[in-house]
């Protein structure tokens, strides 16, 4: 490194962000008075044009050759001041950032503490970046190719995205067809198109699309590589089917004597024990379902065998594993329905004609359990239906956040029910009306005059325990009215649970799979809330969808057309730029015990037996440190984390 | 040519580091060809007041072996220090604090309870604990004073050079004497072994990549011959020890305990060795995992058996 070092301190007031709580003044003294510092200012916006040139300009007048930034996370910034630092002309690695808002500002309430916190932040980021050195990034090439995980609404619009852009799409679905939750549905809001219409074109887009390589009953089973270059392990289940030999004809669906309960009809028909979920799947192949096939449990039957005049019932069928290279991942897998009888009082699974909205969906839904028909569990047609709102959302209980979807899905019922069933009275349990997209507003409206009754209320309880003979044989939704300050009874044929959007049980362990966070929600976590919503801390994977909170058909489809963006922009570019800091061995200390060898994620660490040391692929070397912390010789140095910066860094914490 | 003067000096040590330069055998003729030893309390009968009447820097050289646990050796150190032109912390004692650093995980009162009260052969009815100054009608006793923590050589005064070792290997004893004698002695701060890198570097054991499925104590198994102590289980750290021993040890069958300290540039020698034993542990799952490194005897005195007093962390925080 050329002569002497001269580092400029910057402290940031992020308006009042910073400055209300830290006294940034104080924070530019002390750091002023340490050694090698140059200069040392605060300023109201350091991210902003004016920010970013003062330190263009000190690089320029002042000859500083080290540049530290005190503000917000470097998740937010860094590459802001990284950039700022190399158009003056510095290499960006000689840049160090201190977070005194995340970190500090905004946790800590004492000004005192909080200063003095700053204060420590700023010393460890002014004696680390006194031993920081030039770096080079690097770039990589990336596979033109996509993974997305998910074959809902989300999942399919992005593979069509990026195939229809003319790359390839790995699109792989858990569940023996692609359609996801949407498939389940009848209309949709607030247009009331009807959702196989609109959808089931998409579906089949996808089946016969050349650039689709679609892959159902099957699961991600492992993830490596990084961002242009994934591996992906993916598990293709034995569906007891050869996909390459039926036709689809659904005989064998036919004879199958076996019957057990459809999931995709939410528990209110049977499906076969060989079936596809509904008439439209994609792909049109029957699977088998084991655990109620008679041959798989007792080893008699074949009746789909013996009428599969193709020969396409393969009993033997073994699992597939297939691998792929993706240079980008899209994780696209959805929600689950809360399961309402966790609360109790409102008495599903007890009451037969208390249901959970996506039952109701099915039961409205022209190929659905009654054809369309909504009834009551003995067939008879209900004149009455209270709808009750945010079952599992709002509420301290189970989840706090707002579900988005059920106000909207709820006036939709009313509307469905007011169509199919003359004179019928509806209720809306609601706590506030939210119909916040374009035309929800004017749905309600629309509702408001189709003499929907709305209660603004909690339903506290379901009950059959009549006070009155009106209330005889009913079910009676008991409620307060907060509007007339009134506990009110409503007896009622049918109530609907509008149920909350609720992470997938397995969430933990996809977010495990895929290296992505969770919020203390459950969902997946966006990289950034406002400004990267579909992205994750993991360099090329993406979150879309229901997946990453609740939100209704154009938000995700929205959102999952912005992924695709992303990714089909890493694809034009060509190349990635990945991470400079890479570990490196110096061959004077390593004694070749081969410790590290074996730890490499990505392989990346080869041993030369001519010279007896081990030796780090920098190509494929993505800084993750594993072998760096192994070493026992530290013969082996993480750039950018070197020992030496480390202890300046604790050091400067402690001073 | 003048010749060199030396001198040789034990504070907390075991006396091991004497007999170690003593077997450099023969050489001891050169030794003494070139230099003059001028005080060596083990073989010479010379008076603290013979140092203290030394002019300063009339020392050439001073072989300081042992750990600073009392007033008397922090005085005797400073005191070398000052009289000498070259201060080397000879073996691992002086040079990290060694077995008597062990002591660190205790104070003065938890190690005097324990030595002077409890320990089942004391017979101390009246639980008389050393004084630093006692009165006895023939006038004042002083002993000196016992401290919290041992310190190493270098937390002491300012040390030129290290010889490694407990003890030292005759070679590498002789290797610093030989430059010290021919005057080229390496850049200061320089610890004196003839090899940088870690003792694998030194041992023909046959390696592989490691995995390590369970943890042996020397006497639990008989090792396979030829192959590294590490990967059949036993704690072998020669991976995260500055080699230059020749590896003596591990081709005995014993697994390297660490004596030579940590491998040029590493900061704290457990800590490296335990990062990179968690590395190898051949399990995903939790309570395997648990059940593995179980096995390990004594943790600090397993990984900082020579080191504690120079680790990052010095010894257990007593409250």
């Amino acid at each position: 490194m050329e002569g002497e070092v001269k580092i400029g301190v910057y402290i940031c007031n992020c308006g009042t962000n910073i400055a209300g709580t830290v006294d940034v003044k104080e924070v530019a003294k002390l750091a002023g008075g340490l050694p090698s510092v140059v200069i040392a200012k605060d300023y109201m916006y350091m991210c902003s044009d004016p920010g970013q040139n003062m330190i263009k300009e000190d690089i320029k007048q002042l000859g500083l050759n080290r540049i530290v930034v005190a503000s917000c996370s470097p998740m937010l910034h860094e590459h802001t001041f990284r950039q700022a630092v190399q158009d003056a002309g510095l290499n960006p690695y000689l840049f160090e950032m201190a977070n005194i808002r995340e970190h500090c500002s905004w946790i800590t309430e004492d000004p005192k503490l909080a200063t003095e916190k700053a204060k420590a932040l700023v010393s460890a980021a002014v004696r680390r970046v006194y031993y920081q050195e030039p770096l080079e990034v690097r770039e990589v090439p990336v596979t033109p190719s996509i993974l997305v995980v998910g074959g809902g609404i989300a999942g399919i619009q992005a593979a069509l995205e990026v195939a229809n852009a003319g790359h390839k799409a790995y699109l792989v679905e858990r569940e023996s067809s692609i359609g996801g939750h949407m498939a389940q549905f009848d209309k949709t809001f607030p247009t009331l198109d009807c959702a196989s219409c609109i959808f089931t074109p998409l579906l089949s887009t996808v089946g016969q699309h050349p650039n689709i390589e679609l892959m159902t009953y099957s699961e991600v089973e492992e993830i490596s590589g990084y961002i242009g270059n994934f591996q992906a392990k993916i598990r293709k289940k034995a569906r007891y089917v050869d996909e390459d030999k039926c036709n689809g004809c659904l005989v064998c669906v036919e004879k199958c004597p076996w019957k057990a309960v459809s999931e995709f009809d939410e528990g209110l028909s049977q499906r076969k024990a060989i079936y596809t979920p509904f008439a439209q799947a994609v792909p049109n192949v029957p699977v088998i379902d084991t655990e109620h096939c008679v041959y798989f449990l007792k080893g008699t039957c074949r009746a789909c065998e013996r009428f599969c005049d193709l020969k396409a019932i393969d009993f033997e069928q073994p699992d597939k594993e297939v691998e792929v290279a993706v240079g980008a991942i899209i994780v696209a897998t959805g929600y689950d329905a809360f399961d309402p009888s966790a609360i109790t009082n409102y008495g599903y699974g007890r009451y037969d004609n208390v249901f959970t909205a996506l039952q109701f969906e099915r039961m409205c839904n022209a190929s659905g359990p009654t054809g369309g028909k909504i009834v009551l569990k003995d067939g008879s047609e209900p004149k009455n239906i209270a709808i009750i709102h945010c079952v599992g959302s709002r509420d301290k209980n189970y989840h706090e956040y707002c579900s988005r979807v059920c106000c909207m899905y709820s006036l939709k019922y009313s509307h469905l029910i007011k169509e199919k069933i003359e004179n019928a009275e509806v209720y809306q349990f609601y706590i506030d009306m939210r119909c916040f997209g374009k035309g929800y507003e004017e749905f309600y409206e629309r509702l408001s005059n189709e003499e929907v009754k709305f209660i603004r209320g909690k339903a506290s309880e379901v009950t059959d325990r009549a006070r009155t003979e009106e209330e005889q044989g009913k079910l009676v939704v008991v409620a307060e009215d907060s509007l007339m300050s009134a506990l009110i009874r409503v007896p009622v044929d049918m109530v609907i649970l509008s149920t909350a959007l609720e992470a997938r049980s397995d969430a933990a362990a996809v977010a495990r799979l895929f290296n992505i966070s969770r919020s203390a929600d459950g969902f997946f976590l966006e990289r950034h809330p406002k400004l990267d919503p579909v992205a994750t801390t993991t360099d090329g994977i993406f979150i879309v969808g229901c997946a990453q909170g609740p939100k209704d058909i154009p938000d995700t489809v929205a959102q999952a057309s912005a992924a695709a963006a992303r990714v089909l922009a890493m694809i034009s570019q060509g190349k990635v730029e990945i991470e400079a800091a890479t570990a490196v061995i110096d061959e004077e200390l390593c004694s070749g015990c081969k410790i590290c060898n074996l730890l490499c994620p990505y392989s990346a660490i080869t041993f030369d037996e001519e010279k007896k040391v081990s030796r780090v692929n920098e190509v494929l070397c993505k800084a993750c440190g594993v072998c760096v912390a192994a070493c026992p010789s530290a013969a082996i140095t993480g750039k950018h984390f070197t020992t030496e910066q480390i202890m300046a860094e604790i050091e400067g914490v402690l001073a | 040519m003048a010749k060199l003067k030396v001198a040789l000096y034990w504070a907390a040590s075991c006396g091991g580091c004497e007999i170690a330069q003593l077997a450099i055998g023969d050489k001891l003729l050169k030794l003494a060809e070139a230099a003059d030893i001028v005080f060596w309390p083990v073989a010479i009968d010379a008076k603290y007041k013979d140092v203290e009447a030394m002019p300063d820097k009339s020392i050439d050289a001073c072989l300081f072996n042992g750990a600073i646990r009392n007033s008397e050796q922090e005085h005797m150190a400073k005191m070398l220090r000052e009289k000498s032109k070259i201060m080397i912390a000879y073996g691992s004692c002086a040079y990290e604090g060694c077995i008597p650093g062990l002591a660190n995980l205790f104070n003065r009162q938890m190690i005097f309870e324990r030595v002077y009260i409890e320990t089942q052969s004391t017979d101390n009815k009246n639980n008389i604990l050393p004084q630093t100054s006692c009165q006895v009608p023939e006038g004042e006793l002083t002993l000196p004073e016992f401290y919290d923590t041992v310190k190493t050589l270098r937390q002491t005064v300012d040390v030129d050079y290290v010889i490694p070792g407990c003890p030292p290997e005759e070679k590498t004893t002789w290797l610093a004497l030989e430059a010290l004698i021919e005057g080229k002695l390496p850049p200061k701060g320089t610890v004196i072994s003839h090899n940088a890198k870690a003792v694998c570097d030194d041992c023909p054991l046959k390696r592989d990549v490691k995995k390590i499925k369970k943890i042996y104590r020397n006497f639990n198994i008989i090792p396979e011959p030829e192959i590294c102590l590490l990967e059949q289980g036993l704690l072998c750290q020669g991976i995260a020890t500055r080699g230059g021993c020749g590896a003596p040890c591990p081709q005995a069958n014993m697994p390297c305990t660490g004596c030579y300290g940590p491998v040029e540039g590493v900061i704290d020698q457990g800590a490296h060795f335990l990062s990179a034993l968690a590395s190898v542990i051949d399990s995903n799952d939790p309570e395997e995992i648990q059940r593995i490194i179980d096995d390990i005897p004594d943790p600090v005195g397993s990984f900082y058996r020579y080191s504690l007093p120079d680790s990052l962390l010095r010894g257990a925080i007593i409250r």
